[in-house]
């Protein structure tokens, strides 16, 4: 008697079972990708992941924690794909292998300031940048600041730089061109994601460092393109390699992508370009993936590199070069 | 055939061979039993529970101790006294996080003990009951505010005007150039601060210490203070020498609460402290106005990011160094609890 009502309550559970797994097949029909990885290209990638969600009817779950979060996601196998504006370095490799790095877009990290009174366009060398944040010209008056832009009075005010407090490629991007241009700094700090930083304060991401930048009169900080737009700060035209002054914007930023040669593997940081008319702090930014991403990740890329590219420039990142973009999709089709 | 009480209940047909069977069954829950062994399962789950708290203590340090190996090995001591941390050069001391927790949580207290004793003495003592009882709840209220909330509030809201109303005025005063309170405001201030993150810290623990030194001061017999009055005194005298004294032991042990709270914050801090040591040689400053770092809020810049290897086993180990400050601050303040109960009994 007992033994036929625990066969129904079995029946029962089972079918009950079998109705939940379908609910739940339903709705995992609408499949998730999962991502980690830098601030920098967040803006474009959460337009990319409306759009194309629209289109095909993945959804896209991306956590902009900054690129050494990336990183050390897709290394871990936590995601399905890592974004990164710094390639992954020798022991990084080593880590992961048979990681891909699929460059996406170039984009521009600007030298942002408030000095009260003086408006965009003051004019910075990487030498003296360098020295702002090692603490060696520590005013606004200073002779080797206002001798670059004849014509803005300075106030007397102390600097205050700011920099990422946490692994970003922002950074990556921004210490390596400093090391480039000056022998103090790839001295006394060298360039990656996470540095040791000898003055100013620290934010968390892109945004938390405008946002100090907002408040604080005399700070300087760096910061990628689109959020100094964004959040109306000023930003400085820097002197690249052939001496001009130039102001960031996607303009000189495709400039800079188009003049810049990669390596195969894609793993290479383009600051200081070759061009006359480019913009001296760029950098691609990178999507890291498995060769046997899933499929989604796979159309995704392809999208991206085709389709997304038209609408990169309204949110001040530039498109890739052809060229890169050739190698680009060459190296999303060997994706499984 | 197996029993089946549940279904048997469902069924109300079976109800009475149910019953006949629950009594077979169910036999240990009857009177002789509760007498015979009802007291010491008691004790042994009591035993058990407090047990569980000391295992979960040991575990949680045996693996922070044993994830920390590498970099144990490679600095020792030199990771608690060191001033430099260097990712990108494998170099790692600890010594300004482990001031900046310090240092920001006491000047917190500093700040919020006499607001929050002076509160809880209102509440119990002086405030009439149509003030009372809102206030009470305020101040609930705030203790249940998520700290990241505050920690936004603070760099909105708080930051611009200490910056304007606060820190303005002090630069430009004399004060930086007095003799020992000078140090405490040397220098010039960019926003983030360890007066920031300090006061943001003392808004944080304010409800914390007020709502049990309320608590404590409610709980004094009401004869204590009748006793008091009816000898003579005023009632500032029956407060400050008779209720506050006779509570105290009760109030220290809500200040510790607050200052567990202030040592282990996180959030607010990373918004609010500057994250970075100040550009001293020690990586220390005295200055309020310098930007700081607490074990904390490096843990919650860098650990997300940190790559597997000695990176991540040095910030395991600064979560082992919070976990043993975090111990033996409390079992000092325990002692100071100890102390001056025994001042009042003696």
């Amino acid at each position: 008697m007992f033994t036929s009502m625990v066969r129904k309550g079995i029946v029962a559970g089972a079918s009950a079972v079998v109705g939940f797994s379908m609910i739940w097949a339903g709705s995992a029909k609408a499949e998730t990708i999962n991502g980690t990885g830098g601030t920098f290209p967040a803006p474009i990638y959460q337009k990319w992941f409306q759009q194309y969600g629209q289109e095909s009817g993945v959804q896209f779950n991306y956590q902009a924690l900054g690129s050494g979060a990336g990183i050390k996601a897709i290394t871990n196998h936590t995601v399905d794909f890592g974004a990164s504006d710094a390639p992954l370095t020798d022991p990084q490799m080593h880590a992961a292998p048979g990681i891909m790095h699929i460059p996406t877009v170039a984009g521009a990290v600007v030298i942002s300031y408030r000095i009260p009174g003086i408006n965009a366009g003051i004019h910075l060398t990487g030498d003296v940048i360098a020295d702002i944040y090692l603490g060696k010209i520590t005013k606004w008056n200073d002779p080797r600041i206002t001798s670059l832009s004849p014509g803005t009075h300075f106030p007397a005010l102390a600097i205050t730089p700011f920099h990422r407090a946490d692994g970003s490629g922002t950074t990556n991007i921004f210490t390596t061109y400093l090391s480039q241009l000056s022998g103090d700094w790839k001295n006394q700090v060298g360039h990656g994601t996470a540095v040791r930083w000898l003055r100013g304060l620290g934010g968390k991401g892109n945004a938390g460092v405008a946002e100090l930048l907002k408040q604080s009169d005399g700070g300087i900080g760096y910061i990628e393109l689109a959020y100094a737009v964004q959040n109306a700060i000023p930003y400085a035209a820097i002197r690249n390699s052939h001496g001009k002054y130039i102001f960031p914007s996607v303009e000189s930023t495709v400039i800079a992508a188009e003049g810049s040669t990669m390596p195969p593997d894609f793993r290479k940081v383009i600051t200081n370009t070759a061009s006359p008319a480019g913009y001296p702090i760029t950098g691609f930014t990178f999507i890291l993936v498995y060769k046997n991403a899933k499929p989604e990740v796979k159309k995704f890329l392809d999208w991206a590199l085709t389709k997304g590219q038209s609408e990169v420039s309204t949110l001040y990142y530039a498109p890739l070069p052809p060229n890169i973009k050739k190698r680009a999709l060459a190296a999303v089709s060997e994706i499984r | 055939m197996p029993f089946q009480p549940k279904s048997s209940r469902a069924q109300p047909a079976h109800t009475a061979l149910a019953e006949t069977e629950l009594n077979r069954y169910v036999v240990y829950s009857g009177k002789g039993f509760g007498v015979r062994y009802g007291d010491r399962i008691y004790s042994v789950v009591i035993l058990l529970a407090s047990l569980s708290i000391l295992a979960i203590i040991v575990w949680i340090s045996a693996q922070l101790f044993a994830a920390s190996q590498e970099s144990i090995h490679r600095f020792g001591f030199k990771f608690i006294t060191g001033s430099v941390w260097d990712e990108s050069r494998d170099i790692f001391g600890i010594l300004p996080f482990i001031f900046g927790t310090l240092y920001s949580s006491f000047v917190a207290l500093i700040i919020a003990v006499p607001i929050s004793v002076g509160a809880a003495v209102f509440l119990s003592e002086l405030a009439p009951p149509f003030i009372r009882t809102p206030l009470t709840f305020l101040v609930e209220l705030l203790a249940a505010i998520p700290s990241v909330v505050y920690g936004l509030w603070g760099i909105f809201v708080m930051l611009p005007w200490i910056m304007s109303h606060f820190v303005a005025h002090i630069e430009n005063s004399r004060i930086p150039h007095l003799r020992i309170i000078g140090a405490l405001f040397a220098g010039a201030s960019a926003g983030p601060s360890m007066l920031a993150a300090s006061l943001i810290l003392a808004i944080m623990v304010i409800p914390y210490i007020t709502a049990v030194s309320r608590d404590i001061l409610k709980a004094i017999p009401r004869a204590q203070r009748e006793g008091s009055l009816a000898l003579g005194s005023t009632q500032w005298e029956t407060i400050s020498k008779v209720v506050v004294p006779y509570a105290k032991s009760g109030i220290i042990g809500g200040v510790i609460l607050g200052l567990g709270r202030a040592l282990g914050e996180t959030m607010a801090v990373a918004l609010l402290i500057g994250n970075s040591s100040p550009a001293t040689q020690s990586g220390i400053s005295w200055s309020l106005f310098d930007p700081g770092y607490t074990m904390t809020s490096a843990l919650a810049n860098g650990f997300g990011q940190a790559q597997a290897g000695l990176v991540t086993s040095a910030y395991i180990e600064i979560g082992l160094v919070l976990f043993l400050v975090t111990i033996f601050v409390n079992a000092v303040a325990r002692l100071l609890v100890r102390v001056t109960a025994r001042s009042i009994q003696g």
